[in-house]
């Protein structure tokens, strides 16, 4: 966060999928800034619409999706209301993608240098023969080593994690200002998730991007993001910098969530996981979605959606245990902990940590 | 890559050896005699030309003696046409053959590509559905039901092409047409199939993350990935053109192998047979291996393996 400048601001928004069961509602009022260098990761488990929301932003949502309400304000601009021509000048080009399986996202017939070439020719106007010399220096970059042997090679000549170097090297061949990398390191194992998530922050830093990191992994967020949003059944439940949300958060999914995750305080051998599963987004449940899987829920939650309460100036939570009248709960132990540390922390600081103001 | 071409061209020989051998003792089996026709003949004028050409002799030495022949490069002479070699009947007729099939085949491949992209891309639109009812009309008509039919409409009644002959590129549009159908079908069919799962796959979505036009998406990514399977379709394609080209070039009286094949069957004309049965047998078997070195060509993928280990 080095200028509160919003790069991106998503407003409300809606979106259902048509099935055959029915009109999914698979995104429910989301909104969201993303700032100008900032990484904002976004978790949440498999289908509470993190890969929906980011997809929007790109204008490639499956042709079954239905935007019925909201805005994504990207340069004064909304991107829903833009022609799908003006989105293939966004795409690629100011608004970039890293894709989730590296072994799979680049074309098995086609020399990685034209397929890094690609954008630069179709969005900078540039010759094959200039394209490619681009795409070397990019290649180098990405960290790629013997670039000038190795740009006339086919993916399948690349292990799984040279080939998210690859990716990362044509979503970042414009200078865009934003990417967004969907689960970028789901599909690698651990030592090579380390280097592609280093290789990130540093191509973030020279090329003053700002990311949008959708991940399931708290683990990667914790050194990637400046902030967090959680989602959970098409909403967002709680968002706040990276500190505040993992060690002081608010909402009993976040708690669950943090509470599964092994940290190297982990004494008993077992993890926790959150029981259920997440409800069915036909006929969304009213109140708090989370209800029926937390220990904590109320009759109100049930009843009424929650609004969000503030926590401080950058955090937000969506549940009903942050009203005045409601009770005093004890989360986890594992949750206190991590309270008890954000406390001490808090103490060390000499100032209040973040100063922007965030807009609800 | 020497290595493997060395194999398969030993194969090939190996599969020519066991058709001959198969179709030879399959011939012997069918009934009659190159001479049931000539009534006029007595009976010891026949047994001294069935000497005259080895027919007397057991089946198993004639055997012999015709894959003796086959070795020292001759396909014997034909009985039908009063002793021409057989290499020659093939040779002289090779070309009305080749370029029907070969137009056929461009002709249907060609356009069932575009027909096959084109359902693949309006996947679920009429569009798609038309081009659909098109490739089951292409598969379930046969040629010469369609030959027969371009014969009447286009040949007779609009009178825009000569009915049958073989003068001039005009007369070939039909017999091309009659054969081009089946292939177009299949191909249109197939690519249709794969396109729609290439269409799905990340490297797409990758690709429209690039900003790339649908038309560039398509043309630079999906069309490449979906002809490479495509490759291994043309060999059966060609081969399925062999046998269709038989009929229509009866049909069409083209001067081609396909005729002359039919003629000496019906009149069992021993070498004829056994040599364009080979014939084509070679003609098939060296267009699967040209398939296999042309998927390499087009997938590296395949390149690499064959060459390294």
């Amino acid at each position: 966060m080095k200028n509160p400048e919003n790069v991106i601001e998503v407003r409300n928004l809606e979106i259902n999928f048509h099935t055959y069961a029915g009109e999914v509602k698979a995104i429910r009022d989301v909104s969201f800034d993303l700032r100008k260098g900032e990484t904002l990761a976004i978790v949440g488990e498999s289908g509470s619409g993190k890969s929906v929301t980011t997809r929007s932003l790109m204008g490639l949502l499956a042709p079954n999706a239905e935007i019925k309400k909201g805005s994504i304000m990207f340069h004064g601009e909304d991107i829903i209301k833009k022609s799908e021509k003006d989105m293939q000048h966004i795409r690629g080009k100011d608004i970039a993608m890293i894709f989730q399986d590296p072994m799979t996202s680049l074309d098995p017939t086609m020399r990685i240098g034209m397929q890094i070439a690609e954008p630069l020719m179709k969005h900078k106007g540039l010759k094959k023969k200039e394209a490619i010399a681009q795409a070397l220096e990019m290649l180098k970059l990405v960290g790629i080593t013997n670039p000038e042997g190795r740009i006339n090679d086919y993916p399948y000549q690349f292990s799984g994690g040279m080939r998210q170097r690859i990716v990362i090297a044509i979503a970042l061949v414009c200078y865009p200002e934003v990417l967004i990398a969907d689960e970028p390191t789901t599909a690698l194992d651990v030592t090579i998730q380390a280097q592609i998530l280093d290789l990130m922050k540093d191509l973030q830093n020279r090329i003053d991007t700002s990311i949008i990191f959708i991940t399931h992994d708290l683990g990667v967020v914790a050194g990637m993001a400046d902030r967090v949003a959680v989602m959970y059944a098409g909403k967002i439940v709680e968002y706040g910098t990276v500190d505040e949300i993992f060690f002081n958060p608010q909402h009993p999914y976040t708690w669950g969530l943090l509470n599964s995750m092994p940290t190297l305080d982990t004494e008993d051998g077992s993890l926790s996981a959150i029981p259920g599963t997440p409800p069915d987004l036909l006929e969304p449940p009213v109140g708090d979605a989370f209800a029926a899987r937390s220990d904590y829920a109320m009759k109100i939650d049930t009843e009424q959606e929650p609004p969000f309460f503030k926590v401080s100036d950058t955090h937000y939570a969506a549940t009903w245990l942050l009203h005045p009248d409601a009770p005093k709960v004890t989360p986890p132990a594992e949750i206190v902990r991590r309270q008890q540390k954000f406390a001490e922390m808090e103490m060390q600081r000499p100032e209040p940590p973040i100063k922007n103001a965030t807009k609800e | 890559m020497r290595k493997y071409l060395l194999k398969r061209i030993f194969y090939l020989f190996l599969t020519l050896f066991i058709v001959a051998t198969v179709t030879f003792f399959l011939m012997k089996l069918m009934p009659g005699t190159p001479l049931q026709n000539e009534a006029k003949l007595t009976a010891s004028e026949k047994a001294s030309i069935l000497a005259q050409y080895g027919l007397d002799k057991p089946v198993w030495l004639q055997y012999f003696i015709y894959i003796g022949g086959i070795f020292k490069g001759s396909l014997g002479l034909s009985f039908q046409f009063s002793d021409q070699a057989v290499s020659y009947l093939i040779g002289s007729r090779m070309g009305p053959s080749m370029q029907l099939g070969g137009q056929a085949l461009l002709v249907g491949v060609v356009l069932g590509i575009i027909l096959g992209a084109i359902g693949a891309i309006r996947k679920d639109t009429w569009a798609d559905r038309l081009a659909t009812i098109l490739s089951i009309l292409g598969i379930a008509v046969p040629s010469f039901v369609l030959a027969i039919l371009l014969q009447y409409y286009l040949g007779l009644k609009v009178q825009l092409f000569p009915v049958a002959g073989w003068s001039g590129f005009t007369y070939t549009i039909l017999p091309t047409l009659a054969l081009a159908a089946s292939p177009l079908a299949e191909t249109a069919r197939f690519i249709r199939t794969d396109m729609v799962d290439v269409l799905s796959s990340d490297y797409i979505e990758l690709a429209k993350a690039k900003g790339l036009s649908k038309f560039g998406i398509v043309y630079h990514h999906a069309l490449r990935n979906s002809l490479i399977p495509m490759v291994t379709l043309i060999g059966p394609l060609a081969a399925a053109l062999m046998t269709g080209s038989m009929v229509v070039e009866n049909i069409f009286s083209v001067p081609g192998i396909g005729e002359q094949f039919v003629k000496s069957i019906l009149v069992n004309d021993y070498p004829t047979i056994m040599g364009v049965t080979i014939f084509y047998s070679a003609l098939l078997c060296l267009l699967l291996l040209l398939t296999d070195i042309v998927y390499g060509i087009i997938d590296p993928r395949i390149r690499l393996s064959g060459n390294g280990d």
